[in-house]
């Protein structure tokens, strides 16, 4: 009974703004775009009798266009959840060693971007690299260029972008396991005759495991679905499915298929959940 | 086998070993005792390489330890509290120590099975330490220590963690291990009857100091400071001045001492002696004029007895002496206790009075 009180502002919340508009996604993903206001016919009728259809999941899962714009979504968010926990580990392990009281500044620094705003770190990575932008004009300065690196609007551009934005989300994990580990471990590998290296691969890194897939779902999740970042930076022909899923919404105006698209990415990020959440349950 | 020369350590403005020298003999099992704060883990985490001294020498077997690394020293430790991997399964952990030394695994696996077989583990392999008792992850940890075969084994607090129950058979276990094992333990415990049974000898620890070195009896029985007679089983302290005969004057025992050997001080110095509770006799104060010489004399005085504490096989009586001080008697519980009030004469011999250096 008192868990009940205590887990029901959790789940009214949850039922209110995951669940309900869940459902409604779907019921718009299974309804027909159609000239009007809202733009879609709903799946059933005034009287309830069912006018919708699966066509637009059907399109969404065999058309290349849709397939490849997933595909290439989940190839960037795999990379960039592989190089911010590449970058965030020997942070936070540097962080969690040194001693406690001198944490703090350090982690503070790490969330230092966070006090401005997104779209203004985006626009800064603009001015650093486009054409006329700092890079190229220090590089020009230094004579080792006679005409600017096509820097901006590369793949390049883009990672730069999505790991700088989505670091501090694998620092903070990595961190809260690292600080957390038993130094004892690490001594009794060393006094039983590992070197550094041998005991960081056979002790630290294994117990740290739960918190580097944290910080990897936690980068991974936010990445996959990213739009902004990827259409600001990065190439203009490659569609990751944020991308498109905005395009279907706003300039096509075809709801269905954009919460079909929605319904869809939405099931491809439950499943590497469920997978963390079995490794979490395992002892 | 280990020799500690001059060591010292210092953390910041407080000083945890100063100058301390020590030499562990091969196959000896070595208890370092002391309080919290009194620097035996810093001993041990020197020796093990953990930590590095600020001055002095730590020599095994002739070759310096200092320079090397922790992963180079053929010394093993067994933590407080265990430090099990608790990723790895029992072989894992026990095996983890050969396979470092890159050992071949017919024969890891041989060493491992001897190792479990010894500390009476087999069968346990494919267990996860959180799914052990207390006594097993000690043993486990024990396991893992020898399995290298260690020539100095360190244990810091080895039996601290396990239930009192277990802590003696344990104990038993331990120095059976380390006479078959043949390998120098070195044990740190702040348990100064975990120490008087296990090791052959005591090294007393006071503030980074090594006060006393010897055999658990000679240190118990005849200890050198103020510290370590009341560290060791809780001795009485007696203050007085010497007298010329080589006796002492002690007024608040209300009596003279006089110990086995006279004291060779000039007379009217102050000095301290120590006085075992259990060498104490107490008999009940004589109604009759016919034993009134009980408590007269010298070693004898009178007093009430203020508290008891029953402890089991042993009870202790805190007797306040009609000199002032309160004196701490311990007898056989088997052999009847006085009740608080009663009025009783007390009397040891000389020899259970050793005077102390401080």
């Amino acid at each position: 009974m008192r868990r009940l009180a205590v887990l029901a502002p959790a789940s009214a919340w949850l039922a209110l703004f995951v669940a309900a508009p869940a459902v409604v996604l779907l019921g718009i993903a299974l309804g027909e775009a159609d000239a009007g206001v809202p733009p879609f016919r709903p799946p059933f009728a005034a009287d309830g009798t069912w006018q919708g259809s699966f066509a637009n999941f059907a399109t969404v899962l065999t058309d290349p266009f849709y397939r490849d714009a997933f595909l290439r979504s989940l190839v960037v968010a795999f990379a960039t959840a592989s190089l911010c926990l590449l970058i965030a580990y020997p942070m936070a392990l540097a962080i969690a060693r040194v001693p406690e009281a001198r944490r703090t500044p350090l982690l503070l620094a790490v969330l230092l971007p966070f006090w401005t705003g997104f779209l203004i770190r985006v626009g800064a990575w603009i001015g650093l690299l486009r054409d006329a932008g700092w890079l190229n004009g220090v590089l020009r300065a230094l004579g080792l260029i006679e005409a600017p690196l096509p820097l901006l609007y590369s793949d390049l551009a883009m990672y730069l972008g999505m790991v700088h934005a989505y670091l501090p989300f694998a620092v903070l994990p990595l961190h809260a396991v690292l600080a957390r580990r038993d130094p004892a471990l690490e001594e009794a590998a060393a006094g039983l005759g590992a070197r550094p290296a041998t005991v960081f691969l056979t002790v630290t890194l294994p117990l740290s495991a739960p918190g580097a897939a944290a910080a990897f779902l936690l980068v991974f999740i936010p990445a996959a679905g990213e739009f902004v970042i990827p259409d600001l930076l990065g190439p203009p022909e490659a569609q990751l499915v944020g991308r498109v899923l905005w395009g279907e919404f706003f300039q096509n105006r075809d709801w269905p298929l954009a919460a079909a698209l929605a319904v869809v990415l939405l099931a491809l990020l439950i499943l590497p959940l469920r997978l963390f959440q079995r490794l979490e349950a395992r002892p | 086998m280990l020799r500690a020369e001059g060591v010292a350590k210092r953390y910041g403005a407080t000083v945890a070993l100063e100058g301390l020298d020590l030499a562990i003999a091969p196959g000896e099992f070595f208890a370092l005792l002391g309080g919290s704060g009194s620097g035996k883990t810093t001993l041990l985490r020197l020796v093990a390489g953990f930590e590095t001294p600020d001055a002095g020498r730590l020599l095994l077997e002739g070759r310096d330890l200092v320079p090397l690394p922790p992963y180079r020293r053929p010394v093993a430790m067994m933590f407080q509290n265990y430090a099990l991997f608790p990723h790895l399964d029992v072989f894992d952990n026990v095996a983890y120590g050969l396979r470092r030394a890159g050992v071949p695994s017919a024969e890891l696996r041989r060493r491992v099975a001897e190792a479990l077989a010894l500390v009476r583990l087999a069968g346990l392999e494919r267990r996860r330490p959180h799914r052990l008792s207390g006594g097993q992850r000690q043993r486990v940890a024990l396991a893992r220590s020898l399995v290298v075969r260690p020539r100095l084994l360190l244990l810091d607090e080895p039996l601290a963690a396990l239930d009192a129950g277990l802590r003696e058979a344990t104990g038993f276990e331990l120095r059976a291990l380390q006479r078959a094992t043949g390998a120098a333990f070195v044990m740190v415990t702040h348990d100064q009857a975990e120490a008087m049974a296990l090791a052959d000898r005591i090294g007393v620890l006071e503030r980074g100091r090594l006060v006393q070195v010897g055999p658990p009896r000679e240190v118990y029985e005849r200890p050198a400071t103020r510290f370590v007679a009341t560290f060791l089983g809780g001795a009485n302290l007696l203050a007085g001045t010497v007298r010329a005969d080589g006796g002492v004057d002690c007024a608040e025992a209300g009596c003279v001492l006089r110990p086995a050997a006279p004291l060779a001080r000039p007379a009217g110095s102050a000095v301290t002696l120590a006085l075992r509770p259990e060498r104490v006799r107490m008999r009940p104060e004589a109604a009759d004029r016919a034993a009134a010489a009980e408590g007269e004399g010298p070693n004898a005085t009178r007093g009430t007895v203020v508290e008891i504490a029953y402890r089991g096989e042993l009870s202790t009586c805190l007797v306040r002496l009609d000199g002032g001080t309160a004196l701490r008697v311990s007898r056989p519980s088997a052999e009847g206790v006085p009740a608080r009030g009663t009025r009783v004469a007390l009397a040891w011999p000389g020899e259970a009075l050793t005077v102390l250096a401080d």
